[in-house]
Protein backbone atom coordinates (compact mmCIF):
# COMPACT_ATOMS: atom_id res chain seq x y z
CA UNK A 1 0.00 0.00 0.00
CA UNK A 2 1.35 3.38 -1.18
CA UNK A 3 2.25 6.16 1.39
CA UNK A 4 0.39 9.30 0.24
CA UNK A 5 2.45 12.63 0.83
CA UNK A 6 1.85 16.30 0.07
CA UNK A 7 4.26 18.75 -0.92
CA UNK A 8 5.77 21.18 0.71
CA UNK A 9 7.30 18.34 3.28
CA UNK A 10 7.39 19.12 7.11
CA UNK A 11 9.68 17.25 9.67
CA UNK A 12 6.77 15.25 10.61
CA UNK A 13 6.65 13.46 7.20
CA UNK A 14 9.73 13.37 6.47
CA UNK A 15 10.06 11.32 9.56
CA UNK A 16 7.91 8.64 8.72
CA UNK A 17 8.74 8.16 5.56
CA UNK A 18 11.26 4.64 5.65
CA UNK A 19 13.79 3.51 2.86
CA UNK A 20 11.46 0.65 0.68
CA UNK A 21 8.32 2.67 1.22
CA UNK A 22 6.41 2.80 -1.98
CA UNK A 23 4.99 6.59 -2.42
CA UNK A 24 2.99 8.87 -4.05
CA UNK A 25 3.51 12.51 -3.99
CA UNK A 26 0.90 15.79 -4.40
CA UNK A 27 1.55 18.68 -4.53
CA UNK A 28 4.20 21.20 -6.38
CA UNK A 29 7.57 19.81 -7.19
CA UNK A 30 10.83 21.86 -8.81
CA UNK A 31 12.86 20.43 -11.50
CA UNK A 32 16.42 21.33 -11.57
CA UNK A 33 19.63 19.29 -12.84
CA UNK A 34 23.43 19.76 -13.37
CA UNK A 35 23.18 23.63 -14.83
CA UNK A 36 20.44 24.41 -12.83
CA UNK A 37 21.83 23.30 -9.46
CA UNK A 38 25.18 24.80 -10.13
CA UNK A 39 23.54 28.51 -10.60
CA UNK A 40 21.40 27.93 -7.64
CA UNK A 41 24.44 27.55 -5.26
CA UNK A 42 26.61 30.11 -6.38
CA UNK A 43 23.97 32.35 -5.51
CA UNK A 44 23.80 30.96 -2.19
CA UNK A 45 27.29 30.98 -2.03
CA UNK A 46 27.25 34.84 -3.28
CA UNK A 47 24.63 35.66 -1.01
CA UNK A 48 21.80 36.32 -3.30
CA UNK A 49 18.68 35.21 -3.36
CA UNK A 50 17.29 31.99 -5.00
CA UNK A 51 14.62 32.30 -7.96
CA UNK A 52 12.32 29.59 -5.89
CA UNK A 53 11.84 29.42 -1.75
CA UNK A 54 13.20 25.99 -1.24
CA UNK A 55 12.17 25.56 2.64
CA UNK A 56 10.18 22.59 2.56
CA UNK A 57 10.41 21.69 -0.92
CA UNK A 58 10.80 18.47 -3.33
CA UNK A 59 13.56 19.35 -6.16
CA UNK A 60 12.68 15.99 -9.50
CA UNK A 61 16.21 15.62 -10.97
CA UNK A 62 14.63 15.91 -14.87
CA UNK A 63 14.85 17.65 -18.12
CA UNK A 64 11.68 16.75 -19.66
CA UNK A 65 11.17 16.50 -23.44
CA UNK A 66 8.86 19.45 -24.96
CA UNK A 67 5.79 19.34 -24.22
CA UNK A 68 3.03 18.48 -27.24
CA UNK A 69 0.56 21.33 -27.77
CA UNK A 70 -2.54 20.72 -25.24
CA UNK A 71 -0.04 18.30 -22.96
CA UNK A 72 1.35 19.36 -19.11
CA UNK A 73 4.60 18.11 -20.60
CA UNK A 74 6.63 15.89 -22.58
CA UNK A 75 8.25 12.69 -21.55
CA UNK A 76 9.33 13.11 -17.57
CA UNK A 77 11.70 10.51 -15.78
CA UNK A 78 14.58 10.89 -13.40
CA UNK A 79 17.99 11.33 -14.83
CA UNK A 80 21.03 9.96 -12.51
CA UNK A 81 21.56 11.88 -9.24
CA UNK A 82 25.26 11.61 -8.34
CA UNK A 83 25.54 14.33 -10.65
CA UNK A 84 23.86 16.26 -8.04
CA UNK A 85 25.84 15.55 -5.33
CA UNK A 86 28.08 18.13 -4.60
CA UNK A 87 25.14 20.45 -4.66
CA UNK A 88 22.74 18.73 -2.62
CA UNK A 89 24.05 19.00 0.73
CA UNK A 90 24.34 22.72 0.29
CA UNK A 91 20.58 23.09 -0.44
CA UNK A 92 19.37 20.81 2.16
CA UNK A 93 21.28 22.76 4.47
CA UNK A 94 19.21 25.50 3.43
CA UNK A 95 15.99 23.44 3.71
CA UNK A 96 15.56 21.32 0.81
CA UNK A 97 13.53 18.53 2.54
CA UNK A 98 12.83 15.87 -0.27
CA UNK A 99 14.79 15.06 -4.15
CA UNK A 100 14.03 12.73 -6.73
CA UNK A 101 16.05 11.21 -9.10
CA UNK A 102 17.87 7.25 -9.96
CA UNK A 103 21.08 5.89 -8.44
CA UNK A 104 23.36 6.03 -6.01
CA UNK A 105 23.89 8.87 -3.47
CA UNK A 106 27.52 9.60 -2.13
CA UNK A 107 28.62 9.34 1.56
CA UNK A 108 28.26 13.09 2.11
CA UNK A 109 25.20 13.34 0.41
CA UNK A 110 23.49 10.41 2.41
CA UNK A 111 24.84 12.21 6.09
CA UNK A 112 23.58 15.15 4.75
CA UNK A 113 20.11 13.67 4.59
CA UNK A 114 20.47 12.42 8.32
CA UNK A 115 21.65 15.88 9.64
CA UNK A 116 19.08 18.11 8.06
CA UNK A 117 16.37 15.57 7.53
CA UNK A 118 15.97 15.24 4.04
CA UNK A 119 14.44 12.14 2.01
CA UNK A 120 15.69 10.89 -1.49
CA UNK A 121 13.18 8.79 -3.24
CA UNK A 122 14.07 7.06 -6.79
CA UNK A 123 11.71 7.17 -9.32
CA UNK A 124 11.51 4.64 -12.67
CA UNK A 125 14.79 5.79 -15.38
CA UNK A 126 13.45 5.33 -18.78
CA UNK A 127 9.42 5.34 -17.42
CA UNK A 128 9.21 8.83 -18.90
CA UNK A 129 6.19 8.50 -20.64
CA UNK A 130 4.38 6.71 -18.06
CA UNK A 131 5.59 9.06 -15.18
CA UNK A 132 4.43 11.93 -17.29
CA UNK A 133 0.85 11.02 -16.74
CA UNK A 134 0.98 12.02 -12.84
CA UNK A 135 2.30 15.32 -14.14
CA UNK A 136 -0.99 17.89 -14.46
CA UNK A 137 0.50 21.40 -15.00
CA UNK A 138 3.94 22.70 -15.85
CA UNK A 139 5.40 26.21 -15.20
CA UNK A 140 8.63 28.14 -16.02
CA UNK A 141 10.49 29.29 -13.32
CA UNK A 142 13.81 30.29 -13.78
CA UNK A 143 16.76 29.87 -16.49
CA UNK A 144 15.09 29.87 -19.93
CA UNK A 145 18.14 29.71 -21.32
CA UNK A 146 19.19 26.21 -20.24
CA UNK A 147 16.23 24.69 -22.82
CA UNK A 148 15.73 20.90 -21.25
CA UNK A 149 17.82 22.34 -17.59
CA UNK A 150 15.40 25.28 -17.04
CA UNK A 151 13.53 25.07 -13.75
CA UNK A 152 10.38 24.62 -13.71
CA UNK A 153 7.19 23.91 -11.10
CA UNK A 154 5.13 20.77 -11.60
CA UNK A 155 1.95 20.27 -9.66
CA UNK A 156 2.03 16.70 -9.37
CA UNK A 157 -0.84 14.26 -8.22
CA UNK A 158 0.21 10.42 -7.09
CA UNK A 159 3.51 10.66 -8.82
CA UNK A 160 5.09 7.33 -8.20
CA UNK A 161 8.48 6.93 -6.44
CA UNK A 162 10.08 4.78 -3.82
CA UNK A 163 11.82 5.99 -0.68
CA UNK A 164 15.87 5.10 -0.96
CA UNK A 165 17.44 6.87 1.24
CA UNK A 166 15.59 8.19 4.80
CA UNK A 167 16.72 10.14 7.50
CA UNK A 168 17.50 7.24 9.68
CA UNK A 169 20.47 6.08 7.43
CA UNK A 170 18.94 3.49 5.66
CA UNK A 171 19.63 2.83 2.06
CA UNK A 172 17.10 0.95 0.07
CA UNK A 173 20.14 0.47 -3.04
CA UNK A 174 22.21 -1.49 -0.37
CA UNK A 175 19.50 -3.39 1.08
CA UNK A 176 18.12 -4.49 -2.06
CA UNK A 177 21.28 -6.05 -3.48
CA UNK A 178 22.45 -7.93 0.02
CA UNK A 179 19.33 -9.33 -0.21
CA UNK A 180 19.26 -10.72 -3.91
CA UNK A 181 23.14 -10.98 -4.62
CA UNK A 182 24.61 -14.94 -5.21
CA UNK A 183 28.23 -15.44 -4.14
CA UNK B 1 20.47 4.34 -62.23
CA UNK B 2 23.53 6.87 -63.49
CA UNK B 3 26.28 6.33 -65.94
CA UNK B 4 28.63 2.89 -65.15
CA UNK B 5 26.36 1.01 -62.88
CA UNK B 6 26.22 3.99 -60.02
CA UNK B 7 22.94 4.60 -58.50
CA UNK B 8 22.11 7.87 -57.42
CA UNK B 9 20.68 8.97 -54.34
CA UNK B 10 19.53 12.60 -52.94
CA UNK B 11 20.56 13.70 -49.77
CA UNK B 12 17.46 14.87 -49.30
CA UNK B 13 16.04 11.88 -49.04
CA UNK B 14 18.87 10.78 -46.27
CA UNK B 15 17.65 13.88 -44.06
CA UNK B 16 13.74 12.45 -44.43
CA UNK B 17 14.97 9.06 -43.65
CA UNK B 18 16.92 10.25 -39.89
CA UNK B 19 14.12 12.47 -39.73
CA UNK B 20 11.46 9.93 -39.64
CA UNK B 21 13.69 7.53 -37.48
CA UNK B 22 14.92 10.09 -34.87
CA UNK B 23 10.91 10.61 -34.08
CA UNK B 24 10.17 6.56 -34.53
CA UNK B 25 13.24 4.99 -32.49
CA UNK B 26 12.67 7.12 -29.46
CA UNK B 27 9.15 6.04 -28.79
CA UNK B 28 9.28 2.18 -30.56
CA UNK B 29 11.27 0.24 -27.93
CA UNK B 30 12.40 -3.03 -30.49
CA UNK B 31 10.23 -5.43 -30.03
CA UNK B 32 13.10 -8.20 -28.73
CA UNK B 33 13.61 -5.45 -26.12
CA UNK B 34 9.84 -5.99 -24.91
CA UNK B 35 10.00 -9.60 -25.48
CA UNK B 36 12.81 -9.62 -23.07
CA UNK B 37 11.09 -7.54 -20.33
CA UNK B 38 8.22 -9.55 -20.75
CA UNK B 39 10.37 -12.82 -20.20
CA UNK B 40 12.39 -11.24 -17.14
CA UNK B 41 8.41 -10.76 -15.64
CA UNK B 42 8.26 -14.31 -15.21
CA UNK B 43 12.29 -15.12 -13.85
CA UNK B 44 11.89 -12.09 -10.88
CA UNK B 45 11.47 -12.75 -7.68
CA UNK B 46 11.87 -9.48 -5.86
CA UNK B 47 8.32 -8.02 -5.78
CA UNK B 48 9.24 -4.54 -6.10
CA UNK B 49 11.26 -5.89 -9.32
CA UNK B 50 8.41 -7.15 -10.68
CA UNK B 51 6.63 -4.18 -9.84
CA UNK B 52 9.10 -1.96 -11.47
CA UNK B 53 9.50 -4.33 -14.68
CA UNK B 54 5.29 -4.11 -15.24
CA UNK B 55 5.52 -0.46 -15.05
CA UNK B 56 8.56 -0.76 -17.51
CA UNK B 57 6.58 -2.31 -19.83
CA UNK B 58 3.40 -0.43 -19.41
CA UNK B 59 5.73 2.92 -19.84
CA UNK B 60 7.25 0.96 -23.32
CA UNK B 61 3.19 0.37 -24.75
CA UNK B 62 2.30 4.11 -23.79
CA UNK B 63 5.18 5.06 -25.74
CA UNK B 64 4.39 3.15 -28.53
CA UNK B 65 0.72 3.74 -28.52
CA UNK B 66 0.86 7.15 -27.98
CA UNK B 67 3.91 8.15 -29.97
CA UNK B 68 5.38 9.88 -26.93
CA UNK B 69 9.29 9.08 -26.17
CA UNK B 70 9.77 5.97 -23.71
CA UNK B 71 12.47 8.49 -22.02
CA UNK B 72 12.96 11.81 -21.69
CA UNK B 73 16.58 11.53 -22.63
CA UNK B 74 16.41 11.10 -26.49
CA UNK B 75 19.83 11.29 -26.13
CA UNK B 76 22.95 11.95 -28.38
CA UNK B 77 21.70 11.19 -32.31
CA UNK B 78 24.25 8.16 -33.03
CA UNK B 79 23.89 7.86 -36.74
CA UNK B 80 25.51 4.85 -38.41
CA UNK B 81 25.91 4.64 -42.16
CA UNK B 82 26.17 2.07 -44.54
CA UNK B 83 27.04 3.51 -47.43
CA UNK B 84 27.38 1.16 -50.84
CA UNK B 85 30.13 1.79 -52.65
CA UNK B 86 28.30 2.45 -55.82
CA UNK B 87 26.01 5.24 -54.82
CA UNK B 88 26.35 8.51 -56.05
CA UNK B 89 25.22 10.75 -53.60
CA UNK B 90 23.68 14.29 -55.49
CA UNK B 91 22.24 17.34 -53.92
CA UNK B 92 24.25 18.25 -51.28
CA UNK B 93 26.74 17.17 -48.28
CA UNK B 94 25.81 13.60 -46.48
CA UNK B 95 27.08 14.80 -42.99
CA UNK B 96 24.76 17.98 -43.20
CA UNK B 97 21.73 16.10 -44.39
CA UNK B 98 21.94 13.89 -41.23
CA UNK B 99 22.64 16.66 -39.26
CA UNK B 100 19.41 18.43 -41.24
CA UNK B 101 17.49 15.39 -40.68
CA UNK B 102 18.10 15.09 -36.69
CA UNK B 103 17.92 18.73 -36.67
CA UNK B 104 13.88 18.31 -37.98
CA UNK B 105 13.32 15.21 -35.87
CA UNK B 106 14.14 16.66 -32.72
CA UNK B 107 12.09 19.75 -33.69
CA UNK B 108 8.82 18.20 -35.17
CA UNK B 109 9.06 15.02 -33.13
CA UNK B 110 9.46 16.83 -28.97
CA UNK B 111 12.18 15.58 -28.84
CA UNK B 112 14.84 16.82 -26.16
CA UNK B 113 17.87 18.81 -27.33
CA UNK B 114 20.40 17.06 -25.41
CA UNK B 115 23.99 18.85 -27.09
CA UNK B 116 26.09 21.56 -25.43
CA UNK B 117 28.46 22.96 -27.73
CA UNK B 118 31.40 22.85 -26.01
CA UNK B 119 32.15 20.23 -23.11
CA UNK B 120 34.15 22.18 -21.09
CA UNK B 121 34.25 25.94 -21.05
CA UNK B 122 30.58 26.96 -22.68
CA UNK B 123 28.67 24.19 -21.85
CA UNK B 124 25.64 26.17 -24.44
CA UNK B 125 23.00 23.80 -25.16
CA UNK B 126 22.78 23.47 -29.73
CA UNK B 127 19.48 24.18 -29.65
CA UNK B 128 18.52 21.50 -32.19
CA UNK B 129 20.24 18.35 -30.54
CA UNK B 130 22.97 18.67 -33.33
CA UNK B 131 26.09 17.58 -33.99
CA UNK B 132 24.91 13.70 -34.66
CA UNK B 133 27.90 11.14 -33.82
CA UNK B 134 28.27 10.07 -37.35
CA UNK B 135 29.89 7.06 -38.30
CA UNK B 136 30.17 5.84 -42.03
CA UNK B 137 31.29 2.14 -43.78
CA UNK B 138 31.89 1.75 -47.27
CA UNK B 139 29.92 -1.29 -48.12
CA UNK B 140 29.94 -3.38 -51.62
CA UNK B 141 26.41 -2.32 -53.49
CA UNK B 142 24.11 0.35 -54.40
CA UNK B 143 22.02 0.26 -50.99
CA UNK B 144 22.55 3.27 -48.30
CA UNK B 145 21.37 1.79 -44.98
CA UNK B 146 21.29 4.41 -41.99
CA UNK B 147 20.90 3.49 -38.43
CA UNK B 148 19.82 5.95 -35.51
CA UNK B 149 20.76 4.58 -32.41
CA UNK B 150 19.38 7.80 -29.79
CA UNK B 151 21.70 7.03 -26.85
CA UNK B 152 20.81 8.23 -23.41
CA UNK B 153 23.28 10.08 -21.38
CA UNK B 154 23.24 8.01 -18.11
CA UNK B 155 24.10 4.79 -19.18
CA UNK B 156 26.67 6.17 -21.34
CA UNK B 157 28.63 7.43 -18.33
CA UNK B 158 28.44 4.35 -17.30
CA UNK B 159 31.01 2.81 -19.66
CA UNK B 160 34.48 1.81 -19.72
CA UNK B 161 37.71 0.68 -21.11
CA UNK B 162 41.07 -1.32 -20.01
CA UNK B 163 44.20 -2.21 -21.83
CA UNK B 164 44.05 -5.53 -20.70
CA UNK B 165 47.46 -7.86 -21.01
CA UNK B 166 46.66 -11.10 -22.86
CA UNK B 167 47.72 -13.56 -20.16
CA UNK B 168 44.37 -11.58 -18.50
CA UNK B 169 42.67 -14.25 -20.88
CA UNK B 170 38.44 -14.52 -20.51
CA UNK B 171 38.93 -14.75 -16.91
CA UNK B 172 40.22 -10.90 -17.22
CA UNK B 173 37.52 -9.95 -19.19
CA UNK B 174 34.51 -11.37 -17.42
CA UNK B 175 36.28 -9.79 -14.55
CA UNK B 176 36.48 -6.29 -15.90
CA UNK B 177 32.94 -6.63 -17.43
CA UNK B 178 31.19 -7.74 -14.66
CA UNK B 179 32.84 -4.98 -12.32
CA UNK B 180 31.85 -1.97 -14.67
CA UNK B 181 28.35 -3.36 -14.44
CA UNK B 182 28.43 -3.55 -10.48
CA UNK B 183 29.78 -0.17 -10.04
CA UNK B 184 27.09 1.30 -12.98
CA UNK B 185 24.23 -0.23 -10.13
CA UNK B 186 20.89 1.55 -10.13
CA UNK B 187 22.75 4.60 -12.46
CA UNK B 188 22.62 2.55 -15.43
CA UNK B 189 18.70 1.90 -15.12
CA UNK B 190 18.69 -1.64 -15.02
CA UNK B 191 17.74 -3.89 -16.27
CA UNK B 192 20.69 -3.24 -19.01
CA UNK B 193 21.76 -4.49 -22.12
CA UNK B 194 25.49 -4.94 -21.84
CA UNK B 195 27.45 -3.99 -25.31
CA UNK B 196 30.89 -5.36 -24.74
CA UNK B 197 33.41 -5.06 -27.64
CA UNK B 198 36.78 -7.26 -27.33
CA UNK B 199 40.24 -6.23 -29.18
CA UNK B 200 40.77 -3.63 -32.05
CA UNK B 201 42.66 -0.73 -30.72
CA UNK B 202 41.73 1.62 -28.01
CA UNK B 203 39.73 3.58 -30.00
CA UNK B 204 38.34 0.69 -32.04
CA UNK B 205 37.14 -1.19 -28.96
CA UNK B 206 34.59 1.54 -27.36
CA UNK B 207 32.85 1.84 -31.18
CA UNK B 208 32.92 -2.04 -30.79
CA UNK B 209 31.00 -1.89 -27.55
CA UNK B 210 28.48 0.68 -29.07
CA UNK B 211 27.89 -1.12 -32.06
CA UNK B 212 27.26 -4.35 -30.16
CA UNK B 213 24.10 -2.80 -28.67
CA UNK B 214 23.09 -2.49 -31.91
CA UNK B 215 22.38 -5.97 -32.11
CA UNK B 216 18.94 -7.10 -31.16
CA UNK B 217 18.60 -8.14 -27.53
CA UNK B 218 18.52 -12.25 -27.65
CA UNK B 219 20.62 -12.95 -30.45
CA UNK B 220 24.36 -14.21 -30.00
CA UNK B 221 27.74 -13.72 -31.51
CA UNK B 222 27.81 -15.86 -34.52
CA UNK B 223 31.09 -17.31 -33.33
CA UNK B 224 30.18 -19.96 -30.60
CA UNK B 225 32.71 -19.45 -28.60
CA UNK B 226 31.89 -15.51 -27.93
CA UNK B 227 28.02 -16.87 -27.93
CA UNK B 228 28.77 -19.14 -25.32
CA UNK B 229 30.85 -15.90 -23.15
CA UNK B 230 27.98 -14.25 -23.56
CA UNK B 231 25.68 -16.67 -21.87
CA UNK B 232 28.05 -16.98 -19.33
CA UNK B 233 28.52 -13.41 -18.47
CA UNK B 234 24.71 -12.41 -18.01
CA UNK B 235 24.79 -15.30 -15.77
CA UNK B 236 27.26 -13.86 -13.65
CA UNK B 237 25.78 -10.44 -13.93
CA UNK B 238 22.56 -11.22 -13.03
CA UNK B 239 24.13 -12.51 -9.23
CA UNK B 240 25.19 -9.28 -8.52
CA UNK B 241 21.40 -8.90 -7.21
CA UNK B 242 21.27 -5.30 -8.37
CA UNK B 243 18.26 -6.13 -10.09
CA UNK B 244 15.24 -4.05 -11.41
CA UNK B 245 16.60 0.05 -11.07
CA UNK B 246 19.23 -1.13 -8.14
CA UNK B 247 16.44 -2.36 -5.96
CA UNK B 248 17.49 -5.62 -5.84
CA UNK B 249 16.52 -8.80 -7.82
CA UNK B 250 17.47 -11.26 -10.30
CA UNK B 251 17.10 -9.33 -13.44
CA UNK B 252 20.09 -7.08 -13.94
CA UNK B 253 20.76 -6.94 -17.85
CA UNK B 254 18.44 -8.21 -20.39
CA UNK B 255 21.40 -9.45 -22.67
CA UNK B 256 25.54 -8.97 -23.20
CA UNK B 257 26.36 -8.91 -26.80
CA UNK B 258 30.12 -9.20 -27.43
CA UNK B 259 31.76 -7.76 -30.92
CA UNK B 260 35.20 -8.14 -31.38
CA UNK B 261 37.98 -7.85 -33.55
CA UNK B 262 41.78 -9.19 -34.32
CA UNK B 263 44.02 -7.17 -32.36
CA UNK B 264 48.01 -6.79 -31.31
CA UNK B 265 49.79 -9.31 -30.24
CA UNK B 266 50.79 -6.99 -26.82
CA UNK B 267 47.00 -6.14 -26.30
CA UNK B 268 43.61 -7.16 -25.36
CA UNK B 269 41.42 -4.07 -25.60
CA UNK B 270 37.75 -4.45 -23.62
CA UNK B 271 34.88 -1.75 -23.55
CA UNK B 272 31.47 -1.78 -22.23
CA UNK B 273 29.02 0.55 -23.49
CA UNK B 274 25.73 -0.11 -21.37
CA UNK B 275 22.06 0.21 -22.82
CA UNK B 276 18.78 0.94 -20.58
CA UNK B 277 15.97 -1.38 -21.33
CA UNK B 278 14.98 1.75 -23.23
CA UNK B 279 18.12 1.46 -25.87
CA UNK B 280 16.35 2.30 -28.57
CA UNK B 281 17.77 1.94 -32.40
CA UNK B 282 16.13 1.65 -35.53
CA UNK B 283 17.61 1.16 -39.24
CA UNK B 284 16.33 1.70 -42.62
CA UNK B 285 17.45 0.96 -45.82
CA UNK B 286 17.19 3.34 -49.41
Amino acid sequence: MAVKIVTPLTDETVAQLKAGDDVRISGVIYTARDAAHKRLVNLIKEGEELPLDIRGQVIYYVGPTPAKPGKAIGSAGPTTSYRMDSYAPLLMEHGLKGMIGKGMRSRVVKDAMVKYKAVYFAAIGGAGALLAKSVKASELVAYEDLGPEAIMKLTVEDFPCVVVNDIYGNDLYEEGVRKYRIG
Amino acid sequence: MGFCGLREISVAEVTSTVKRLCISANSNVPRETIAALERALEIEESPVGREVLKQILENHRIAREEGVPACQDTGVAMVFVELGQDVHLVGGDLYEAINEGVRQGYKEGYLRKSMVNDPLFRRINTGDNTPAMIYVDIVPGTNLKITVAPKGGGAENMSGIAMLAPAAGVEGVKQFVVERVEKAGSNACPPVVVGVGIGGTFDRVALLAKRALLRPVGSHNPDPMYAELERELLVEINKLGIGPQGFGGRITALAVNIEYSPCHIASMPVAVNLNCHVGPHESAVI
